[in-house]
């Protein structure tokens, strides 16, 4: 048995527009004046706490190895290398790491120098994920980013010389007046990085957000679907020119070896705990997650008190519904054998309008065409009906 | 005290006639008939104080909800008379109010021989009180001018007095004022009907003949027949026979309102009452038959005999597929209590199984509909109301055609459609623009008259289909709620009709056909194709939507392939969530109807079917 483990870390500098993710600054936590190595160190400190109650929790059976760790956010970037480095010898110590364990971090880049990224990798750290969104300085003002693309190259060029082997970046596309030319200036740049992953998203406005705000009061147009698409064929097509291939709907990898290991367990239904307020975990078909609140989720580490917010049990066909929900979204597809009859039935209504790949069904496999991939999910609501 | 106990007033079936007033009163919904009705209830001690509630009549809750009285009832008041002294009996006969029931109102009138002309002091007369008026004039009914509501503060009784006076020509001061709120005015209103309505006129040794002027299913014991005895008497073990189809039926109970049903040793000459004969269906026992008794019949019937005859109609589906055998019973219940419904299975491509269902009016169309949905919990879509169209081909052959989607495809010869004479009432300030709405829908001006110096009545001859298609929301909106309506079918006339289709990828949609004039042909086209492209999700595919008449396409408009359908991110936090959508957009599948392939949400046939969003506003106000 293997287990793969999820660190949030939710803080940021400042909250970007679009975000609807669970981080927060300081201030908002009331901790505007603590300095930031203390509250790095403050909350390092419950997230071991938490990876020790895991395996209490897990101590019934043989402890797991961990194939893969991810500190995501937030801006895990912004925590002490010294506590990062804890962190990780606190997982081996207790769970082990297998001996190829992916260990990535995300990083804005404006946060990263020479100082800490080496610290990173000498914590073991061996992938980063830099949020670039876009290379165009009109979008990322709409976006809120502050970075330069000097910067980004600079982090990336640290992670080299540092020997951190996988670097991937995120794009954001269809940002409101994000032009074509805008989005090729983007890809243009994002291709003369040294990376070997990249993950491209169509914003989403997510309700509560200020984007949300800015969207509904017509400060902002509404992103047309019909632009995504065509801009999902551009980022798509110039990928693979590039010699990047989807592997998942909005993941590129330039290698096998380069795809990210810790996603694929959220997408192929494996075990992971995710550590940290708010994060979700899956064990066994059992879903749950954190309560929100940081501070909130320290105080109830500190006092031995239940930091877990829900859960469900997955009944059999949300356990299917999963599966074709989550495998529909990968390269690799869904066995054939996996669906019943009147799903076949659809997948051939699929086939007719080129949404479905003809010749990998005929081999035993549903896979989406490049059509079908931008309308995963609406192929996933007519399979679960 | 003018009031008198039961127990001396004079009984049921020994009932001098002399002694005998039968009236009814005619008014607008909201002009105060059932607060008139209760204190008439209260002052003749009928109803004791404890037993007294608001709109004591209204049986239904319907009914007492919209404030409509559908189906009329017949009480028994004794009254000591004021002017002389003597015992009287006053039966008071309950009106529908409603221009889709007129047969029944005019039954009703003829039941009687006087009138309460009942108008709301601070409105004046409205469209169909006065069509009621002309009906009840017609019948040689005495007319007893009341203005009701003179407690109100925006009263005006001088100006409406003028009106009522010159309406039946009488003197202003002819005009009783009363308050059905306050009681001012009651009491010498049921002294003047003993002095000025006529005792009945019958003959006692003759067959016996009684007019059934209502007839209503009890759940518990049946139809109960509410007669007006014209000659002779109906007793308690007579077996009991129907002229116009000749069947029998054993008299199970025989008895009066007062106002709960009291069994009686009969009815006599001008007695009003009720039967009950174990019948189960209100088809059977019909409003204008003429009961006889089956031992000595009568040999001629009471005149003014006609079939209800449904003039609208419309197809009622259920949401949910399963529901169609709760539909077909709920339809057989309420017909047991509603001689004029009709209706007969009928499928639709595009929404499943249902009825299509015959309706006197659209005010009939819309109370079946809410008794369904309320009485038996279901919810329905209901297609365009339509009327009934006579088509002649080119070979000879006839045809009647009551759903568009029956509408004959060959060489049509002539196409026939029913007509109706309008009355609309209203300030002056308004014809201009109820002018420009008659003349829109295909109206001829009949004539116009001042019923005072700010009213005026405007007749307008219009075909029928105008009318079923949102023109009462129209004529309130364009005139702020202060016309009113009242109409009488004619005949029918030709007119240069096409059937539109409307075509959904190729497919016709059998909901969305309607029949209607060639020049309305165009934005009835384009209209309904830009609603539908609004309302149905993008496809895979491109779908077409077409407006056609027959081969020859009107109006296009396209929905566009859909593109994109997808959310970029799915990690560990999003799995749960967007599972919980797709159960909940699970859900919501169960709700789309396929439409050949496309897929159509039951929302849009319901926004589309529904005749404008004016048209709603307007029904939201009122």
């Amino acid at each position: 048995m293997t287990l793969s483990f999820y660190i949030h870390i939710p803080y940021c500098i400042k909250r970007c527009g679009y975000c609807d993710f669970n981080t927060y600054t300081p201030a908002e936590l009331g901790q505007g004046e603590v300095g930031r190595s203390e509250i790095s160190s403050r909350y390092m400190s419950s997230v071991q706490r938490e990876i020790l109650r895991a395996a209490k929790e897990l101590q019934t059976k043989q402890l797991p190895q961990i194939t893969t760790i991810f500190f995501g956010g937030g801006t895990p970037s912004l925590m002490d290398p010294l506590d990062i480095a804890r962190t990780i010898a606190k997982i081996d110590e207790i769970f082990s790491l297998t001996k190829d364990c992916e260990i990535t971090l995300e990083a804005n880049p404006d946060t990263l120098n020479e100082m800490n990224v080496a610290g990173f990798a000498e914590a073991g750290v061996n992938r980063i994920s830099l949020g670039v969104q876009s290379a165009n300085q009109k979008v990322l003002a709409t976006l809120d980013r502050t970075h330069k693309n000097s910067n980004v190259q600079r982090a990336l060029e640290l992670a080299v010389q540092n020997g951190i082997k996988g670097r991937s970046i995120d794009l954001i596309y269809g940002t409101p007046g994000e032009s074509v030319a805008a989005l090729e200036e983007s890809l243009d740049f994002a291709l003369s990085l040294p990376i070997d992953h990249v993950s491209a998203y169509a914003l989403i406005v997510e309700l509560g957000t200020r984007l949300a705000r800015q969207v509904a009061s017509g400060e902002i147009a509404t992103p047309d679907d019909d632009e995504m698409a065509d801009k999902y064929r551009i980022i798509d097509e110039r990928f693979n020119q590039a010699g990047f291939h989807w592997y998942e709907l909005s993941n590129w990898a330039n290698s096998l070896d380069a795809r990210s290991r810790h996603n694929q367990v959220y997408w192929n239904g494996g075990d992971w705990w995710g550590v940290g307020p708010g994060a979700h975990s899956h064990l066994d078909g059992k879903r749950w997650w954190n309560i929100k609140n940081p501070i909130s989720y320290m105080n109830a580490l500190d006092n031995d008190l239940t930091i877990i917010a829900g859960e469900e049990t997955l009944s059999e066909s949300a356990k299917s519904d999963e599966r074709i929900m989550l495998g529909i979204r990968l390269r690799e597809g869904i066995a054939r054998d996996e669906l019943k009859k009147i799903q076949e039935e659809v997948v051939a209504r699929y086939i007719a309008s080129e949404a479905v790949d003809q010749s990998a069904w005929d081999m035993g496999r549903l896979t989406l065409t490049l059509k079908g991939r931008l309308i995963a999910d609406r192929i996933v609501r007519d399979l679960v009906l | 005290m003018p009031a008198l106990s039961s127990k001396k007033a004079p009984q049921p079936a020994a009932t001098n006639p002399a002694a005998i007033r039968n009236f009814c009163i005619i008014a607008h919904i909201d002009h105060g008939k059932s607060t008139l009705a209760d204190r008439m209830l209260q002052i003749t001690e009928v109803v004791d104080a404890r037993n007294m509630r608001d709109q004591y009549l209204d049986r239904m809750d319907i009914e007492r909800e919209r404030g409509i009285t559908i189906k009329s009832q017949a009480v028994r008041l004794p009254w000591r008379s004021g002017i002389d002294g003597q015992e009287y009996i006053l039966n008071m006969i309950d009106t529908p109010g409603h221009v889709d029931f007129t047969y029944e109102v005019s039954r009703s009138l003829a039941a009687c021989e006087g009138a309460l002309l009942l108008v709301d002091a601070a409105q004046g007369i409205e469209a169909q009180t006065l069509a009621n008026l002309y009906l009840a004039m017609e019948n040689n009914l005495t007319i007893i001018p009341v203005l009701n509501k003179i407690d109100l503060p925006a009263a005006q009784p001088d100006k409406f007095a003028a009106e009522l006076a010159k309406l039946i020509g009488c003197e202003p001061s002819d005009c009783l004022r009363v308050s059905g709120k306050t009681g001012e005015g009651v009491r010498e209103l049921l002294d003047q009907i003993v002095r000025d309505i006529p005792p009945p006129l019958g003959d006692a040794n003759k067959p016996a003949r009684a007019l059934i002027f209502d007839s209503v299913y009890d759940t518990y014991r049946g139809v109960v027949t509410y007669v007006r005895v014209v000659d002779g008497k109906l007793s308690p073990r007579d077996t009991i026979q129907m002229l116009s189809t000749g069947v029998k039926h054993e008299m199970l109970e025989v008895g009066v309102i007062s106002p709960e049903p009291m069994a009686s040793n009969g009815l006599g000459v001008g007695e009003v009452g009720y039967l009950i004969t174990g019948v189960k269906d209100v088809r059977q026992s019909r409003v204008g038959d003429t009961v006889t008794t089956f031992n000595k019949p009568a040999k001629e019937p009471l005149a003014g005999y006609k079939d209800p005859k449904p003039m609208v109609f419309s197809g009622l589906y259920p949401i949910d597929g399963d529901e169609y055998p709760v539909l077909r019973d709920a339809l057989e219940k309420l017909q047991l209590n509603d001689a004029a419904l009709v209706y007969e299975p009928e499928t639709s491509a595009a929404l499943g199984f249902g009825f299509r269902c015959g309706f006197l009016g659209l005010l009939h169309m819309e109370i079946v509909r809410e008794r369904l949905e309320r009485e038996f919990n279901l919810s329905l879509i209901s297609t365009a109301p339509n009327v009934v169209y006579r088509v002649t081909t080119d070979d000879g052959k006839e045809l009647i055609v009551t759903n568009p989607s029956e509408y004959p495809a060959g060489k049509i010869a002539n196409v026939f459609e029913p007509v109706v004479r309008a009355t609309v009432l209203s300030p002056s300030e308004f014809i201009g623009t109820i002018m420009e709405l008659c003349q829109q829908r295909r109206g001829v001006l009949l004539g116009m008259d001042y019923l005072s110096e700010d009213r005026v009545e405007i007749r307008y001859k219009l075909p029928l289909a105008e009318i079923v298609f949102d023109f009462f929301d129209q004529l309130k909106s364009r005139t702020r709620g202060y016309a009113s309506l009242d109409y009488e079918p004619t005949g029918e006339e030709e007119g240069d009709l096409v059937k539109v289709d409307i075509l959904l990828q190729g497919d016709t949609v059998d909901a969305f056909s309607a029949i209607v004039h060639r020049e309305k042909a165009y934005p009835y086209g384009v209209s309904m194709t830009q609603k539908l492209r609004e309302l149905i999700p993008r496809q895979q595919f491109e779908v077409p939507i077409q407006a056609a008449i027959g081969a020859k396409i009107i109006a296009r408009e396209n929905i566009r392939a859909i593109r994109k359908d997808v959310l970029a991110k799915c990690y560990g936090g999003d799995i749960t969530r967007k599972r919980k959508l797709l159960e909940k957009q699970k859900e919501g599948k169960k709700r789309m109807k396929m439409v050949g392939r496309v897929e159509v949400p039951q929302e849009a046939f319901i926004a589309a079917l529904s005749t404008n969003s004016e048209g709603e506003k307007a029904k939201a106000k009122r």
